[in-house]
């Protein structure tokens, strides 16, 4: 009986790992990557304290924007180094930079997914469009595509800003419109051959039309560098909102966001090194926990890439 | 060839002419307040339509625009609003810092770059592998404020401190005055540059030189007893390096059109922080100017790395 049942086991198994799609082989490669997984729970512990950023105001009694001109600044009134009132120390207005910290960290995080997810779908609907349709529609978007990568950024970036005024809203549009294009080129690249295929013929045959062939057929076919590059974009989105508000762009204050808590800073690191050095820690170590992680995603998406 | 080459410089002019449609339709729909900034708080409304009129800013866009194009085919890119200077002129003078500054860091992060990928792809999986690609992502994390106030403080502000007065705080010295002090004012600033874009020529170096130590003209070069040194170095690497030329015109043509941050954080006044000063004026003609040229960078530098790629690779033909 035993060995009857044993014998199916040994039967089932090969089925059981032959059925493993590309995306699932890819997630274990991703979970055998120690280096991935520890920047992956050091972004699941940076998206903890973003979400009980008021908890951290709770435990300290100190709200994010309370500003303390009397135990939190010194008689000089310069910021106050790390204590046990605040563990972080203060900033130039006597706020507690660790509560800060903690909100800061929704802007940073929002941002980052926010304008990655608006980047990844104009860039994945425009580059499908194009490569999949061609012709006059490929022609006009392909220009468009060269003019977008052409464009300098972040010269546009702060033009555009300070035209409209600094708001969330403008961040996350002017990096999700200036980024698409890349997306939008990969993908378009990746269609010019998926198109010639013969399952997209057969499709064609069976009756489906362009829109259904585009994005049930073919849009499966190119979301492993899409997933690749939505990692690696996140990081770059981050460090793009921090640059808009280290020079004066972000979030009009009196908003903790990392970038500005920084700009702050700058004219007091002589004196209170702490003022920049946490936030600035905060935002490399959330930075280098997505690259490392993208990094690892990158590995078990394309594994040739590692091997020799 | 010559196809090619004409194809591409049309395409280039095309997406010039798009983007400078763009930049004058995005300030021409925002408010502006130039002539009140000109006239000043006691400014009458007379004064502040004599100034419009004087910049020809109460003509409608269109007519604006014609002729900031006319002017703009013959070379001529306007004046800047404050103080009548040609926009040619103010480029002029910001552009040899961006260039000292850009190509001092390109010489670095080129030799950074190359060098720890000949490496990590020499010994895959090694120590010194994983270390180097670790340090290059680290790196390649920061943000460019961040890293440059840093070395602003450890640098410049500890060392001074500690009576070493090696590297100044910021600005620039140009190289008219000597080569020495130019190089002093620099430094700093190209090693936070080569330091943040050394990261993608590691990976570029490491990835196509592993491919290219895979290919059998190699295992041929080693077979006739050739030193290791010299089959990764004049076999290997020569081949190896055609993607890190691709990326390297594309970056050094962005860099030429402003490093912005870099430039702010360490007050150099190139065409970046004069693009910043100009935005936050409101001074329209030179964010065109410095806007318009940064795309010109771009748009030639993709024309000369393609034109490189089929020097450097004779199996890449252009038509």
């Amino acid at each position: 009986m035993t060995a009857a049942i044993e014998m199916v086991d040994v039967l089932d198994e090969p089925k059981a790992i032959e059925g493993r799609r590309p995306f699932s082989l890819a997630v274990r490669r991703l979970r055998k990557d120690k280096v991935a997984m520890v920047s992956l729970v050091v972004i699941v512990l940076i998206v903890l304290m973003a979400v009980l950023a008021p908890v951290f105001a709770a435990v300290t009694g100190h709200p994010p924007n309370e500003q303390y001109r009397d135990i939190g600044l010194t008689p000089d009134g310069l910021p106050r180094g790390p204590n046990g009132t605040f563990w972080l120390g203060t900033d130039d207005l006597g706020r507690d930079i660790l509560v800060r910290i903690a909100y800061g960290a929704r802007i940073s995080l929002l941002v980052g997914v926010l304008a990655t997810a608006i980047t990844v779908v104009i860039g994945v609907v425009l580059g499908l469009a194009a490569g999949f349709l061609g012709g006059i529609t490929d022609t006009v978007l392909a220009r468009l595509i060269d003019v977008v990568l052409s464009v300098p950024f972040l010269l546009v970036a702060i033009a555009l800003v300070s035209v409209t005024g600094p708001s969330l809203t403008v961040t996350v549009l002017v990096i999700g419109c200036f980024s698409w294009a890349s997306v939008a080129r990969i993908v378009r690249g990746q269609v010019l051959s998926l198109r010639e295929r013969e399952f997209v013929e057969a499709a064609r045959s069976l009756g489906a039309g362009d829109r259904r062939i585009m994005f049930v057929d073919v849009l499966p076919n190119v979301i492993a560098p899409v997933i690749v590059y939505t990692t690696l974009l996140i990081p770059v989105v981050i460090v793009t909102q921090a640059t808009l508000s280290f020079l004066g762009l972000g979030l009009p204050p009196p908003t903790p966001d990392w970038g500005g808590m920084i700009s702050e800073s700058q004219n007091y690191y002589t004196t209170a090194w702490w003022f920049i050095l946490f936030p600035g820690l905060a935002l490399l170590v959330t930075t280098l926990a997505f690259n490392l992680f993208g990094d690892g995603v990158r590995d078990a998406f394309d594994p040739r890439a590692d091997r020799t | 060839m010559a196809m090619f080459l004409i194809r591409r410089i049309g395409h280039g002019i095309l997406v010039l002419w798009l983007i400078s449609v763009a930049v004058f339709a995005l300030f021409f729909v925002a408010p502006s307040n130039v002539a009140q900034t000109l006239a000043g708080r006691q400014g009458t409304p007379e004064t502040i339509a004599l100034i419009k009129h004087r910049l020809g800013l109460d003509l409608p866009v269109w007519q604006q625009y014609l002729h900031f194009l006319g002017n703009a085919v013959k070379g001529n890119l306007g004046y800047d609003y404050y103080h009548q200077v040609p926009v040619t002129h103010i480029i002029g003078q910001a552009l040899p810092i961006t260039v000292s500054l850009a190509l001092g860091a390109a010489v670095l992060w080129l030799a950074l770059g190359v060098f720890n990928g000949v490496i990590s792809a020499t010994h895959p999986r090694s120590l010194a592998d994983r270390g180097l690609t670790l340090f290059a992502l680290f790196f390649y994390s920061f943000p460019s404020f961040l890293l440059g106030l840093l070395l602003l403080y450890f640098l410049y502000f500890r060392l001074t401190l500690s009576g070493f007065g090696w590297f100044p705080a910021g600005g620039y010295a140009p190289l008219t005055g000597g080569i020495g002090p130019w190089f002093q004012h620099l430094l700093l600033p190209w090693v936070a540059l080569a330091l943040l874009l050394a990261a993608t020529y590691t990976r570029l170096t490491r990835g196509s030189m592993l491919d290219v130590l895979g290919e059998d003209y190699i295992r041929t070069a080693r077979s006739k007893g050739i030193r290791e040194s010299r089959v990764v170095v004049v076999h290997g690497l020569r081949s190896a390096l055609t993607p890190v030329v691709t990326q390297f015109g594309i970056d050094l043509g962005q860099l030429i059109g402003g490093v912005v941050v870099i430039e702010t954080v360490f007050s150099l006044p190139g065409l970046g922080q004069t693009a910043v000063v100009a935005i936050n004026q409101q001074d329209l003609p030179v964010i065109i100017g410095i806007v318009l040229f940064a795309s010109a960078a771009v748009v030639v530098s993709n024309i000369l790395v393609d034109i490189g790629y089929a020097v450097l690779d004779p199996r890449v033909r252009l038509h």
